[in-house]
């Protein structure tokens, strides 16, 4: 085919062009057609393609998502804020952290090796991106039901992916979640965090200026591989009857990724950049109409000068190609000599494609012809916007005045085998399984690891300050009413950080939907950034970035609204952490925070079929109390674990089996008591010593405390019910290699 | 005095600042060292550190063996120079052939991360000397291809000569020969062990502080030369 140029393109206005199986809908052809003056060449075709589409340009959710710029609090600790590759936060001593959450859920499903891990490598790159050191990374993950055919494919090559990528890139996997719900059945949610951390003088941003500096694109080669990833993938539901479309997802190469990660921050640490930006979704569509964007003017790319690991492809291709392990980077041409060393020095590839030019263009050329000239605004940053139209679904309201039962153990024998039932069910079941294919040990500064509250990282050896990290979704209370769904989960979140003894101070979050066509959909989107900004402004928390996955729907079935909310905090001595398990016999246990009992939403009503009718009300003044609390009394806490999924029940089996030490309680209304997943509570033991103690700070920030019990023994007694640690052990340890070898 | 320890650096290695961490916390000075140059930059002793060199292509420590700061190592190490390989450190020296046998994938086929517990055998080595013999000891262990193998005659010499320093006892994690979790070449400067005592250092990070004796242990064996 003859390179279709922008003079082809004036000459020939009436060309038909295959807008719409690139995924554009005929007013944004049309809008193009506008901005340029003419019909797009095909290589700009493309570039708009996958720069509009869902995933790159947020057309169907900016409009709520600017709430989290509006509302926001004013923060000293946030460096850099929403827009960028990461969010970075100030966490004193001149360190900053910049942490994200990715989804990667379609390519996932069609791929679950490949899938998943490069959605952990351009999580990484994005962190990178920022001038930092990747130092963690967790995976939150959604699958169907745990036995259903389906989830044996997808979750043993999900978690393959995961490990095999971030294994060999040497970032400790922390943490993250498994749960499996109906709706996530051919929708898997692979959502990826990373974190990372510099010197405050390292931040890096994705900016093209100074006319006559170079474009440089350095790493792998660019491929065939995820051609049209973005657009054809993310932005579209998934229909049984259209032929396969695995071509569309990238391959990963990590030991690509672990070099290129050593060589930038060799480069960063001799100061040779002036803005950098990885190639991931939309490849280097999206890298030099954001970096141009972004900049002071113009720019002009060679396009032929890229390398290519398959010499047919074509420019449109080329522009498209979603190849992993790629970075493009604007060096001064004083420095490119030391550059191009140091990318010689890890064997990485680099070539300068082109410069910052003094226009207001990008243009890019192939073989001398231009292909390209567009504003580069319009590309990256101008997308459409659309206002989705928005319904609450019929079914809010019908839950809401519905009652619902579930059958509740009283004899003794009844409450054990609850017990035992429940922490064997696949979502409260020990995950070690999956875990263990994950190295947390890498990098050596691991000090909190899953199943803990929270994962935690020392940052300095020296002065021993650390962060932690954790991410949280319930999206059974999501569905029942999306606003103070999205509030639980922050507060769930901030929760977990504060039960490890750590300050929660920034927050990100990875909103996972149906298709944002549907207006119930897109109502559950709305009460949820509206849900989330109104708890980050009353809880003081700024949001740093985040990440819509739309379209996570089959036929007319939407996924549970899903929206995985990650939360970053700091605590001065990683030594002084507090620990889930119970550390030794002869404590006794507190429950902290009041319970009401309500079962709507739980994982005890799950098990019976039930979702429950309206969703617990998130009381944040309470939340920010009790965090206080929590950091407060944390000299005193031998231990403090989290009370949510699977409530006190599964609590108290995972404080007691983590060290195996027993423990004896003593609970009114006990069935309630065990499985209601009340918000706003932990577990806490604390020597009888610190009794005054802690009475006296249950007074001091009004939190409601119960003694429920003490500590010791090999078994855990609740009221009349014996379960040996054996027994617990066997339930919670047996489903996982069970369901998946 | 103190003494420097090389830490090499391949292309893909990750454990390579938690190796230089365990040196220095045992007293000794970590030297990183790279591989592409020859130059062992006056260590007195070399660990070669886990990860995946060269993305494991081809085989595991197929490729780091042709590094140039090998060569060096090799001729070293055969004149009683002490090497410890962590891990894929391990699989480099297999590769070298300054160890027998070879590490292939886990019998079950997954990468395995776990705390485990290891019997150690022989205490006669650069690196063994500051355990006990029998001494149990609590290690991480991490990785997906660290099922020692070898043939019947290489296995009895092992066996008979002592030179199996560990054992992977209460749990076979990855199908070893014997529960092989780690060897020694004759003279017992060379040193190749499957988990990783550079992360059991400190009690914050590690499930234990047993890895470190590994690192005093050399460091002892220097002194007294």
């Amino acid at each position: 085919m003859a390179l279709d140029t922008v003079k082809a393109a004036t000459e020939n206005p009436n060309t038909v062009q295959p807008f719409a199986e690139l995924g554009l809908k005929e007013d944004e052809y049309a809008r193009i057609k506008t901005i340029l003056g003419r019909r797009p060449t095909s290589s700009e075709l493309a570039m708009y393609s996958v720069m509009w589409s869902e995933h790159c340009s947020y057309k169907s959710s900016k409009v709520h998502l600017k709430q989290f710029g509006e509302k926001a609090v004013k923060s000293d600790a946030l460096l850099v804020g929403i827009g960028e590759n990461a969010g970075v936060v100030d966490i004193g001593q001149n360190y900053a952290i910049t942490f994200k959450i990715e989804s990667h859920n379609h390519p996932s499903f069609i791929e679950p090796y490949q899938g998943a891990a490069t959605g952990v490598g351009g999580i990484v790159r994005d962190i990178l991106t920022m001038g930092a050191r990747p130092i963690a990374v967790m995976d939150p993950l959604r699958f169907g039901l745990a036995d259903a055919p389906d989830t044996r494919r997808l979750l043993p090559g999900i978690v393959a992916g995961i490990g095999g990528y971030g294994n060999c890139l040497g970032l400790p996997n922390i943490g993250g979640e498994i749960v499996f719900d109906e709706t996530y059945a051919g929708n898997p949610l692979v959502n990826a965090l990373c974190v990372g951390v510099m010197k405050h003088e390292d931040i890096k941003l994705a900016t093209a200026h100074g006319t006559g500096n170079l474009v440089v694109l350095f790493g792998a080669k660019t491929g065939g591989d995820g051609i049209g990833g973005v657009s054809v993938l993310a932005s579209e539901t998934f229909n049984a009857a259209k032929p396969t479309k695995r071509p569309s997802v990238q391959v990963g190469d990590p030991f690509a990724e672990k070099v290129l990660i050593e060589c930038c921050l060799e480069i960063f640490k001799a100061d040779l950049v002036i803005g950098i930006q990885d190639l991931g979704g939309a490849g280097l569509s999206c890298a030099t109409s954001e970096l141009a964007s972004a900049g002071s003017g113009g720019m002009q790319i060679n396009l032929e000068k890229v390398p290519l690991r398959d010499p047919s492809l074509s420019p449109e291709e080329i522009l498209m190609s979603e190849s992993q392990e790629r970075m493009c980077a604007i060096v001064a041409p004083t420095k490119i000599k030391t550059f191009m060393a140091i990318c010689k020095k890890w064997d990485v590839t680099a070539t300068v494609i082109g410069e910052v030019t003094s226009g207001e263009r990008l243009h890019i050329t192939f073989n001398g012809e231009l292909i390209v000239d567009v504003p580069p605004r319009t590309v990256a940053h101008d997308g459409p916007v659309y206002n989705r139209p928005i319904k609450k679904p019929d079914y809010v309201d019908k839950l809401a005045k519905s009652t619902f039962t579930v059958p509740l153990p009283t004899a003794p024998d009844e409450v054990k085998a609850a017990v035992l039932k429940l922490i064997a069910s696949p979502n409260i079941a020990d995950k070690s399984w999956v875990t263990s294919q994950y190295d947390k040990y890498v990098q050596g500064n691991t000090v909190l690891a899953q199943p803990e509250d929270s994962g935690l990282i020392r940052i300095d050896e020296q002065t021993h300050l650390g962060v932690a990290v954790s991410t949280d979704a319930n999206a059974r209370w999501s569905y029942l009413d999306p606003y103070e769904g999205a509030k639980l989960a922050l507060a769930e979140s901030c929760r977990n950080i504060a039960t490890s003894g750590a300050k929660p101070l920034a927050v990100t979050n990875c909103l996972n939907f149906g298709s944002p066509e549907d207006p119930g959909v897109m109502w559950q989107f709305a009460e949820t950034v509206r849900g989330l900004a109104d708890a980050c402004l009353e809880l003081g928390l700024p949001i740093t970035g985040g990440n819509v996955s739309f379209y996570n729907q089959t036929g007319d079935v939407a996924i549970l609204p899903t929206p995985v909310i990650g939360v970053l905090g700091v605590i001065q001595d990683v030594r002084k952490r507090t620990p889930m398990g119970i550390p030794n016999a002869g404590l006794d246990l507190y429950l902290i925070g009041k319970y009401n009992g309500n079962l709507s939403g739980s994982e005890w009503a799950y098990l019976h079929g039930e979702i429950g009718n309206v969703s617990p009300v998130a009381d944040l003044d309470m939340e920010k109390r009790l965090v206080n609390f929590l950091l407060d009394g944390q000299p005193i806490f031998e231990s403090a674990h989290d009370v949510s999924n699977g409530g006190l029940a599964a609590t108290l089996v995972e404080s007691v089996l983590k060290n195996q030490i027993g423990a004896r309680v003593e609970l009114n209304d006990v069935a309630n008591a065990l499985f209601s997943e009340t918000p706003g509570r932990v577990l806490v033991s604390i020597k009888d010593s610190a009794t005054n103690e802690i009475v006296k700070l249950a007074g001091k920030y009004q939190i409601p405390i119960y003694k429920i019990g003490t500590t010791g023994g090999t078994d855990l007694e609740i009221n009349l019910s014996v379960i040996s640690i054996e027994e617990l052990s066997k339930a919670h340890t047996e489903t996982f290699p069970k369901l998946f070898g | 005095m103190s003494f420097r320890i090389g830490v090499v650096t391949f292309p893909g290695s990750l454990d390579d600042r938690d190796a230089a961490r365990a040196i220095e916390l045992a007293g000794g000075i970590a030297v990183p060292l790279f591989h592409a140059s020859d130059d062992l930059k006056e260590v007195q002793a070399v660990v070669l550190p886990g990860g995946f060199s060269y993305g494991d292509y081809l085989r595991c420590g197929a490729i780091a063996r042709f590094a140039p700061i090998m060569n060096s190592i090799v001729t070293a190490a055969n004149h009683g120079f002490p090497v410890l390989g962590i891990c894929n450190g391990f699989q480099v020296l297999c590769e070298s052939h300054l160890l027998p046998g070879a590490l292939t994938r886990n019998s079950n086929l997954h990468f395995l991360c776990r705390d485990q517990k290891l019997k150690i055998e022989n205490t006669n080595t650069m690196w063994t000397t500051g355990f006990k013999q029998g001494q149990e000891i609590l290690i991480p262990l991490k990785n997906g291809e660290g099922s020692f193998q070898c043939d019947d005659e290489t296995l009895n010499m092992l066996e008979n000569e002592g030179r199996v320093i560990a054992r992977y006892v209460d749990f076979d994690p990855n199908g070893s020969r014997n529960l092989i979790a780690g060897i020694s070449n004759e003279r017992g400067n060379v040193v190749g062990l499957m988990p990783h005592p550079e992360h059991a250092i400190e009690s914050l990070t590690g499930p234990s502080t047993d890895g470190l004796t590994f690192f005093t242990s050399v460091l002892h064996q220097l002194v007294g030369r």
